[in-house]
Parts: structure tokens; C-alpha cells; sequence
């Protein structure tokens, strides 16, 4: 065991920075990382035990004890709570005889809950093993679980749940793409290298000019200008300078960077390969979401190809000094990971929690190196722009949102999936092409997004209206908004944070406490008051996710105010309803003997 | 004497900390008996409030159903309610049993304290209907009845005592100064 450990940290040079690969690796070796284990870990890196306990411990999929020979994450998304989920997890526990969070005796199964694994339009999914299970069903879930205690291999198990008329968009996997709409920029023809041929002839300068002409804006959320960052980059006198491309894509409801991945990875790389030409760099780092580590197999395959193509490696299309390749860093389960200098800290073995800003990453990222992170969608632009020119892109779209928006829809309509629209569709316009009727709100760019109500569907999708990284989640009109929703989305929020400012630390906990008296019928109207008076307070917090930890809470109390006054009904606002003496002194009187 | 405004104080959980504080402000005590009647409070032994009151002064949390009780009963008859201190805005050091079930610390003080392992030789958990209930966890006040005004400090400073009751009584402006709420 302390050879397999050794012989694994050798693999990455017994460089503590690629502490997340080493633990993975390791995990994956021994199925847990004991304290011994974590203490070898320490010794051999030679550095502090605590340096690894906090890495292990910020990250959900790291497992400090067993967690079974197979390990069950059933998916805890608002929208698997749409399609079933509590039946299948009740399903998965009866059969077991076990709960989640815990261990069957043997040790051979593990149940837990994770939260979105990016399956919204196939859900209820699960992570088995690394690899993902998607619409699973109560009598799925017992299949399953019979099929573990028989001892079944992954592929087994898989392809007795696999629905005949299913089309995975990988071999030994049950994910279909989805891809509803093709547009113009991401899912269209495409020849791998035929940008960064043309690039060839042209200066750094020249390509971050068509950039800044196209006005390209980051595909993340945020919509910073990519021409901008770049040239930022490319004028910093460095000889090591980074390109991150940001596949952490963990905003619940988004999944469109798994398709784009799936469909069109050559497409991205290829625009890593173009953003290392552009501001002169070596080195690229793709992280990608531990959920996605199904992919690892297919992604290394179509880096390899790139390799033998030589549009990845040195004297890349054939032109010396243009060297650039990419390596494939994985996350562990963390949200915050995807805010881009938490990504970093990420990648460099710690634990993923934001820095403060100056210096940004594109000044001192990675490595205290001028790193550009990008999103997986505006690398795939950047290819599209090089080829056709920034006058053709920037003919899509409105004034302030060039080109197209991937987007992922799911939830109460016909037809989940993906979308590529130009920017500057309406709400309506959306809602019609996915099929949905009866619509109570749609949740646009996720929980840190904002809800929307049917008076407002007449909004626009574009940085001057409603921006959004691309997720949109349809919710109808049989849905409890509060429970089914607010509340999950406060949970996700609470678990998530990296704990670094107290305002998102403690308000997330106390937001999920109030908002579940809320739903009990138990809060006064100073509870709202005082929730919507700590939206001032989040706006203190480091990073952009901390910012907009309670915006579920907050944009539904705005517009949907009804809602909740409906579960107001203390009349005397002097007594807190959410006290009850009777239940305070239960336990005394338990304990006391009292009848 | 009839515009004097009425004020009340009680130490719910607390130590009586925050009414050494206020004693602090020395004396300007006596400026301030010019403008308020004491009425239910340690300071007159008063023990249960006898007429509507302006200003309820809270010190401590609630860990017991007394506690309970006599929050309400400032509840209902004071117009302004003022948590003053740790204890009264988050239960303070008394909460520190709040990571604990209520169980083991009734265990670890009646049955296995080296004080009482001897000498408690029935093994007896007190209760009576003379005695207040052990509530399951110890609460904040603004957790159990409204609270108007939270003054933070362990104790609050006199000088912040004094600077905000005078302002409260006499309707004067206050100014909340950042050092007040800023302890780092």
C-alpha cells in the first residue's frame, strides 16, 4: 500500500502543487484516504499533515472513510426533485437497507446525495463509479442495487437499465447529447485546424484585435471582454503564461459544456490553442468537473489525435516556436471551484477557495503566472471567429451581445436539452421551443441567477437584459416554488460555500433555517424583512458565487412576494411563531422522566 | 414626574455583566434617574413588572422556561425591547452547551462531575415543578419574541450604554460609531 502511494506521487514528480491529482489517483488506488494514508501523503510531499487534511476536506468527493465498493452519488438537483427523485433514493434505500450517507455493513454499497452532476435534462441521474446513470426509475434503482449485490461489473450494471430506444453520445455511456437546436458558432461544420492554420499568418496583436472586434464577451456568466483579458496577458513580459479552460461548469441546471465537450471538443482545445498563440503561452490546463470524469478516456483520446494531427505539441501546424499542449486537471466536487481563481487555487493542489483581487489571475494566476481562464464555450467562439471574421459574428446577436448563447433547458417542458440561439431571444420565444405550457417561473443562469415571473417573459437573453452563463430551468405552475426550489437552491448555497467570509458562511446557514420556517407556515414578516436586508451584507463577500448566495431567497421574494405572505399568518408580530416552548422543553421532560 | 419614561431590566441567562456596565456609567446614574423611573429590575427589586413600560432592558438569553416566561412578560409590557450583549443577540457563552445534547449535559453535571459522582448517590436529574425547565438549546432572545434594538459588547461599553439609552429616552440622534461593532 505505501508502494502504491509512493509510486503515484512519483507519477507527478512529488510536486505538492498537483496535490488534487495525487489524492484522486490515490483514492482511486485505495477507495479512501485513511489518516494514514493522508500522513504518507504529508511525509513524501514533505509538507504538513494539515496541508492535506484541508485539501481532502474541502472537497466532497474525497472520502475520509470507506464509501463501498460501489458508490452511489444519486443527484440532488431541483430538477431531478421534478422527475422523481425521492422515489428512486426511498427505491435505492429500501433496497440496500441502508440510508443515505451511509455504508451497507459489508462495505459493498455507499449511498449519498451530491448536488447537480449536470444532467438536467435526463434526470433523476446518479454517479456509480465514476460513471453516470440517467433517468433512473424506482425498479432501475432496485435493479441496480440487486446487480451490485451480485457482484456486477459498471458496464453490466449499465446495460441493464439502458432503455432500448436510448442514444448515448459515448461508447459504454448512457448520456445523450440532447443538442435541440444547432446554431451558427458552436454546433456547426467544423474542420479541426483550419483556425489555427490561418492564425499563422498573423500577429498576437492581429488575433486579439479580431477578438476585441468581434467583441466577444466570456461565456461564463460574467460576459468580460475576452479581446481585453487577452491582450492583458499578452503584454505582461513573462516566459511562463497559462491558458485555463473552465470546464468546472457546476451552476445547477447548466450542462451545456458536457454537450459542447462531447460533441465539439476539438473545437475547444483548438481555441485554447489560439488564446496561447494570441498572448504567448506554453501551457494549458483544462479543469474539468469531477462529474465529468467519465470523459477523461474520450478527452485524452482526442488530445492524442490533436498531438499526432500537430495541432497540440510543439511546432504546432507546423510553424516553429508555436508550442502549446493541454493537460486535463480534475476537480474534486466543489462549486466555487468554477470562480476562476478558486479554479486556480484548485489546480495548484489547495483548497478551492477565491482569492482577493488585485492581482488578477491574468496578472498573477496560476503559479503566480499571468494566467488567461476561459470558458469552454468562448474558447469554441474564438475558433469560429478566426475562421469566418469578427464582422460575421458580431452580425449576430443584439448591441451590447455579439453571437450566439449555448443553452441549457430543462425542467417543465417537452423538450429538455440544448439550445444555440442568438442572444436576444425572449423568454416567450424560449419557452415556446422547448414545448413548455403552464409555466409559474423560469430560473435563468441558475440559483445565483435570478426567477422570473410570467410578466416578465417578455425580457431579452443578453448582457444588457438578462445575462446568464446558459442555464435556464422551467418551473411549472404545480411546482412549490419555496420548497421545491428557494429551499433546495439555499441548501446547495450552504453546503457550498468555502466558508471564507463569514457573510456567506453564516447567512447561507441561516437563510436555509429561516426560509424552512417560512415554508412551516412558522416565520413573522420580519424574518423576510431581515432576509432581504442581508442581500446587502452578501454583496461583501470575496467572490462573485458568495455575492449571490441568496439570490434565490431574495429575487423570489421580489417577485413572488404572494408566495410567501400566504405562509405568514402570525397575528401578534411581537412573539416570533418560530418559537415553540413546548417542543424547547420536550427533551427536559424526556430526560426527567416527565409524562 | 409624570414624562419620566418607565424602564425595565432584567439578566435572563446572563451574569449580571451587563448591568455591572451599566452601573459604569457612574455618575452620570444620577442624570439618568432624572429621566427614567426604574421599574421591574435588579436594581430595585421589583419583581414583576407593575405598569406599562417604555424600555425593556434585556441582558442574557433564554436557557430555561423562567427565562421564557419572563421575556414575554417584558414583551407584552414594554413598547422598546433592547437585547444588550453577547448572551441576549446569540445566546453568548451560556450557548456553548448548544453543540451538546441537552442529555449529556445534564449527565456531566448531575451524574459524573467529580463534585456530584459521590455525593448524588440516587442518580437523580433534578425535576420539579418548583424548578425552571432546561430548555433543549439556549436561544437568543430575537429567537423568541421581537427584539427592537441589538446592543452588541461583552459586556456593551458604558459609555455605548449610556450614549444610546440617553438618546432613546431623551429622542435625540445617535450615532453608531463603526468602533462600536467592529471588535478586530
Amino acid at each position: 500500500m505505501k508502494h502504491d502511494i509512493t509510486s503515484i506521487i512519483k507519477r507527478y514528480n512529488d510536486d505538492p502543487t498537483r496535490l488534487m491529482d495525487i489524492l484522486i489517483d490515490v483514492q482511486s488506488a485505495l477507495g479512501y484516504l485513511s489518516d494514514s494514508t493522508i500522513e504518507q501523503i504529508a511525509k513524501i510531499l514533505d509538507v504538513s499533515r494539515v496541508d492535506v487534511v484541508q485539501t481532502v476536506s474541502f472537497y466532497h468527493f474525497f472520502a475520509r472513510a470507506p464509501r463501498g465498493k460501489y458508490t452511489v452519488y444519486l443527484n440532488d438537483s431541483v430538477v431531478a426533485g421534478f422527475y422523481g427523485r425521492e422515489n428512486v433514493k426511498e427505491a435505492f434505500d429500501a433496497a440496500a437497507g441502508i440510508k443515505f450517507g451511509e455504508v451497507t455493513a459489508d462495505g459493498l454499497i455507499g449511498l449519498f446525495n451530491t448536488p447537480c452532476i449536470g444532467m438536467n435534462d435526463q434526470e433523476p441521474a446518479a454517479i456509480i463509479n465514476e460513471r453516470i446513470f440517467t433517468k433512473l426509475t424506482p425498479a432501475k434503482a432496485r435493479i441496480l442495487i440487486s446487480g451490485m449485490k451480485a457482484g456486477k461489473s459498471i458496464d453490466q450494471l449499465m446495460q441493464e437499465v439502458l432503455e432500448s430506444n436510448a442514444k448515448p453520445s459515448l461508447k459504454n455511456s448512457m448520456i445523450e447529447n440532447n443538442i435541440i437546436k444547432k446554431g451558427a458558432v458552436i454546433f456547426s461544420d467544423y474542420i479541426p485546424g483550419s483556425a489555427l492554420k490561418k492564425v499563422l499568418n498573423l500577429s498576437s496583436l492581429e488575433v486579439i484585435n479580431i477578438m476585441k472586434n468581434a467583441a466577444l464577451r466570456g461565456r461564463g456568466g460574467a460576459g468580460f471582454p475576452t479581446g481585453m483579458k487577452w491582450d492583458v496577458a499578452r503584454k505582461i513580459h513573462s516566459r511562463t503564461k497559462y491558458i485555463f479552460c473552465n470546464a468546472d461548469e457546476g451552476e445547477p441546471g447548466t450542462f451545456k459544456d458536457r454537450v459542447i465537450l462531447t460533441a465539439m471538443p476539438k473545437l475547444v482545445f483548438e481555441g485554447m490553442a489560439l488564446a496561447a498563440y494570441a498572448v504567448g503561452a506554453r501551457d494549458g490546463i483544462f479543469y474539468l468537473r469531477n462529474e465529468y470524469r467519465y470523459m477523461r478516456e474520450y478527452l485524452e483520446g482526442v488530445l492524442k489525435e490533436m498531438r499526432a494531427d500537430r495541432l497540440l505539441g510543439t511546432a504546432i501546424c507546423g510553424k516553429k516556436g508555436f508550442d502549446f499542449d493541454v493537460r486535463i486537471q480534475f476537480g474534486a466536487g466543489a462549486y466555487v471551484c468554477g470562480e476562476e481563481s478558486a479554479l486556480i487555487e484548485s489546480a495548484e493542489g489547495k483548497r478551492g477557495e477565491p482569492r482577493d483581487r488585485p492581482p488578477f489571475p491574468v496578472e498573477k494566476g496560476y503559479l503566480q503566472k499571468p494566467t488567461v481562464v476561459n470558458n469552454v464555450e468562448t474558447f469554441g467562439s474564438v475558433v469560429r471567429i478566426i475562421q469566418n471574421g469578427a464582422a460575421w459574428y458580431n452580425g449576430m446577436g443584439t448591441e451590447h451581445s455579439k453571437g450566439t448563447k449555448v443553452l441549457s433547458i430543462s425542467g417543465d417542458c417537452a423538450n429538455p436539452g440544448i439550445y444555440e440561439v442568438e442572444w436576444g431571444f425572449s423568454v416567450n420565444d424560449i419557452l415556446k421551443m422547448a414545448g413548455a405550457e403552464d409555466v409559474q417561473a423560469v430560473q435563468i443562469g441558475g440559483p445565483s441567477g435570478s426567477c422570473i415571473a410570467p410578466n416578465e417573459f417578455g425580457r431579452i437573453l443578453a448582457y444588457e437584459d438578462l445575462a446568464t452563463g446558459g442555464s435556464l430551468i422551467i418551473i411549472g405552475k404545480n411546482r412549490d416554488l419555496l420548497k421545491d426550489v428557494v429551499l433546495n437552491f439555499q441548501r446547495f448555497f450552504a453546503d457550498e460555500s468555502c466558508g471564507s467570509c463569514v457573510p456567506c458562511r453564516a447567512l447561507t446557514v441561516v437563510c436555509v433555517k429561516l426560509m424552512e420556517r417560512v415554508i412551516e407556515g412558522k416565520a413573522a414578516k420580519t424574518d423576510l424583512d431581515d432576509m432581504i436586508s442581508w442581500a446587502e451584507i452578501m454583496k461583501k463577500n470575496r467572490c462573485g458565487l458568495g455575492q449571490t448566495a441568496m439570490n434565490p431567497v431574495i429575487s423570489t421574494i421580489k417577485k413572488f412576494r404572494e408566495l410567501y405572505d400566504k405562509k405568514i399568518t402570525a397575528k401578534d408580530e411581537r412573539f416570533n411563531p418560530g418559537f415553540d416552548l413546548k417542543s424547547a422543553v420536550s427533551d427536559y421532560d424526556a430526560i426527567v422522566g416527565e409524562k | 414626574m409624570t414624562d419620566k419614561k418607565i424602564i425595565a431590566t432584567i439578566s435572563l441567562a446572563g451574569c449580571f455583566g451587563c448591568h455591572m456596565s451599566l452601573l459604569d456609567i457612574d455618575e452620570r446614574l444620577l442624570e439618568f434617574i432624572e429621566l427614567v423611573e426604574f421599574n421591574r429590575s435588579p436594581l430595585t427589586d421589583i419583581k414583576k413588572i407593575t405598569r406599562e413600560c417604555d424600555i425593556g432592558f434585556i441582558e442574557g438569553g433564554c436557557c430555561n422556561d423562567e427565562n421564557v416566561e419572563n421575556l414575554i412578560e417584558f414583551r407584552k409590557h414594554c413598547k422598546v425591547l433592547i437585547s444588550v450583549g453577547e448572551c441576549a443577540i446569540m445566546g453568548g457563552i451560556p450557548a456553548i452547551r448548544n453543540t451538546i445534547p441537552l442529555k449529556e449535559c445534564l449527565e456531566e453535571a448531575y451524574l459524573n462531575a467529580s463534585t456530584t459522582i459521590k455525593s448524588n448517590d440516587k442518580k437523580i436529574i433534578p425535576g420539579d415543578p418548583d424548578i425552571p425547565k432546561i430548555l433543549d438549546r439556549v436561544y437568543p432572545c430575537h429567537e423568541v419574541v421581537k427584539i427592537d434594538y441589538f446592543l452588541p459588547g461583552c459586556p456593551p461599553r458604558a459609555d455605548l450604554l449610556w450614549e444610546f439609552l440617553y438618546a432613546l429616552v431623551t429622542g435625540k440622534p445617535f450615532e453608531f460609531k463603526y468602533q462600536t461593532f467592529k471588535f478586530d
